[in-house]
């Protein structure tokens, strides 16, 4: 069990260390960062000496050493387009799209197992049936057009909910959240939708495909035949046992959820880390490109690591056969 | 790279021909053909697919001006709703976009340049992922290893985010002021660069298992070089899952595609695909135009729906275990 925490943990550090290479090349190689600083007209001395100021001069190996001991400390120079720090950029949109991807993640699981159980247990019924057919359209429509579809569904046409923007906010110490004020929830529900779509219908499929599995196994048969209510069996027997998948679905999807809010936030205005992202590659903003990159590394390197973890934890099957991983 | 594959799906063809049955008869009388016609959604998806394919090759003959051109937009056709409604105009069956580009002639193109996009990259992912998976498969050992361990970390990141890296990447070095064309390909390399993962996958697998069998021992005994054993024998017994991701991954490139030009890092306004034009009819939503974004909308989502259909059946079709 330690052993195989310690290789993955190991693994997880390779991992960020190859991105934070990625990163790195594209920080230093992919554009000059002297030109972004300087003007044209800039004399050439004038350009070696900025040059040498940023350390520019240094034997790769060092600044790569440099880079990983700033990137440590959360710090990730300079946004070309803001002229500020894009630590405190990232920081200051951070809470905006975790509320958001939180908000869709609950979303997502809320409906996506109230459907799914629905559609195990009445395979047969028109609503089953509906669903099913969402599910489809959810997995083939692009988000951008399910975010537009709903724009102009309750924006412009019935007018009941905000199009952009995160509403009122309210400031809790560095955190900011719309979660407080009515104009604040009102904001994020479309935008919730938007994003929950995709891991609804995944989350939905799952739910049913597990259902149907596990309704067939003896232990329900044997719950029937101890005459317990139709109840206890689909709920109390068959869900809970659905749901170990489900979670580890669901945790391991926070971090494309996360990833994905990039062409949500686009679509909804919505000012968090993904629209931040998204005008960084349009006005190649390098330093913040590199830096979300090593973020959402980060948020995904963690998350794969103790889903991992916890999964040994909670199925005590799979700790003899992850001992040699393929 | 792509005529790395064309030789050897050549070959069995030729093979048939010269056994004396004919390759279309064979077509006809196969489980697949036979699948397909008992399915009526496959049907109606691969006719709608193909209607989409056709509609994108003769777009210059079926459209009323080219969009492309912007001596033919003139700003008095500006903003005509569709050809149905109270205030349509004569040719412009879908109505015009702000500049008085016709929205049914730039579906047309923009369908032209999603497709094309869409299956230059799928092809160009293919080539990557079908090499990379050969090579890690059949020379095993460090090398496997180091291909294998890219593919895992590559899995984790959503595709998009990795397009919009090369994307932004490609920017930095090229010049933000890359031409349409230029664009066009980053727009390939981004989505091939996304996409290359599974194809690696199954191709390693399937080269694993096929390795052992006595053919390839054969082939080594008699001499063969390795590439040419790899392509010419190994390959073509590897085809029908690949076949199967290609479909489907058409459809994860076109909504790539769509995406990356919707959010601005794709193809710009003057040369617009699918994409551009719903990120360009989304500013006049709220102005109440709505044919501007709600048609290149469904034409994209129509798209997609019917490949991935299209993908679904092929999945079951070449599945020996559903049969």
């Amino acid at each position: 069990m330690l052993a195989f925490t310690l290789r993955r943990a190991i693994q997880a550090i390779g991992v960020m260390i190859a991105v934070g290479v990625i990163s790195f090349s594209m920080f230093r190689f992919a554009g000059d960062p002297v030109n972004q600083i300087v003007s044209l007209d800039t004399p050439a001395a004038e350009r070696e000496a900025v040059r040498k100021s940023l350390g520019l001069d240094d034997p790769v190996a060092v600044q790569f050493a440099r880079y990983f001991g700033n990137a440590a400390q959360f710090k990730f120079g300079v946004s070309y387009q803001f002229r500020q720090p894009v630590s405190s950029l990232l920081a200051e949109r951070m809470p905006a799209t975790l509320e958001l991807a939180i908000c869709a993640t609950i979303f997502a699981m809320v409906f996506g197992i109230l459907m799914g159980v629905y559609s195990a247990l009445k395979r047969d019924t028109v609503l089953a049936k509906i669903f099913q057919a969402v599910s489809l359209i959810g997995i083939s429509l692009p988000t951008f057009l399910i975010g537009i579809l709903l724009i102009y569904l309750f924006s412009v046409t019935l007018g009941w909910l905000p199009s952009f923007g995160r509403g009122e906010v309210v400031r809790v110490g560095w955190w900011t959240t719309g979660l407080l004020t009515l104009s604040g929830l009102k904001a994020l529900i479309l935008p919730s939708i938007t994003l929950g779509l995709f891991q609804l219908t995944l989350i939905m499929r799952l739910v049913r495909a597990e259902m149907l599995e596990v309704l067939r196994t003896d232990y329900i048969r044997f719950a029937r035949a101890r005459g317990l209510t139709t109840r206890a069996i689909h709920f109390g027997h068959a869900l809970k046992n659905t749901l170990v998948p489900v979670i580890t679905v669901a945790g391991l999807q926070f971090g494309s959820v996360i990833a994905f809010a990039i062409i949500t936030e686009t679509v909804f205005q919505w000012p968090g880390m993904g629209l931040l992202f998204v005008q960084a590659v349009q006005n190649v903003d390098i330093p913040i490109m590199a830096a979300y990159l090593l973020m959402v590394s980060l948020i995904f390197v963690t998350i794969n690591l103790v889903v991992d973890i916890l999964y040994t934890v909670v199925d005590p099957r799979l700790r003899s056969t992850i001992r040699r991983p393929a | 790279m792509s005529d790395a594959v064309v030789p050897h799906r050549a070959e069995p063809s030729a093979a048939v021909a010269r056994a004396g049955t004919s390759w279309f008869r064979r077509a006809l009388d196969s489980d697949i053909f036979y699948s397909f016609r008992r399915s009526k959604l496959t049907m109606v998806a691969a006719a709608v697919t193909i209607l989409f394919f056709l509609l994108a090759i003769f777009a210059s003959v079926l459209s009323v001006q080219n969009p492309f051109d912007p001596a033919q937009l003139q700003l008095m056709n500006s903003r005509i709703s569709p050809l149905w409604t109270a205030d349509g105009q004569s040719p412009f069956l879908l109505g015009t976009d702000e500049q008085g580009r016709d929205v049914f002639s730039a579906i047309l193109y923009g369908l032209r340049i999603s497709l094309v996009v869409g299956v230059l990259g799928v092809v160009f992912a293919g080539a990557l992922g079908i090499t990379l998976g050969l090579i890690a498969g059949y020379v095993g050992g460090a090398l496997d290893g180091l291909i294998m361990r890219i593919a895992d970390v590559q899995l984790t990141f959503p595709a998009i985010l990795i397009a919009l890296l090369v994307n932004g990447v490609a920017k930095s070095v090229f010049g933000n002021r890359l031409d349409a064309m230029s664009t066009l390909v980053v727009l390939v390399v981004a989505i091939g660069l996304s996409f290359w993962v599974q194809y690696a996958r199954t191709v390693r697998g399937s080269v694993m298992v096929e390795k052992n069998k006595d053919y390839v021992a054969a082939a080594q005994l008699i001499g063969l070089p390795a590439p040419i054993i790899m392509l010419r024998h190994v390959l073509p017994n590897t085809m029908g899952p690949i076949l199967v991701i290609a479909t489907i991954n058409l459809a994860l490139a076109v909504i790539t595609e769509a995406t990356l030009s919707f959010l601005g890092a794709g193809m710009p306004d003057t040369m617009p695909s699918l994409g551009t034009l719903i990120r360009i009819g989304n500013n006049y939503l709220f102005a109440g135009e709505w044919w501007i974004v709600a048609f290149p909308g469904f034409a994209l989502a129509g798209l997609i729906l019917s490949i991935n259909l299209l993908g679904d059946w092929l999945r079951d079709a070449l599945n020996p275990k559903l049969r």
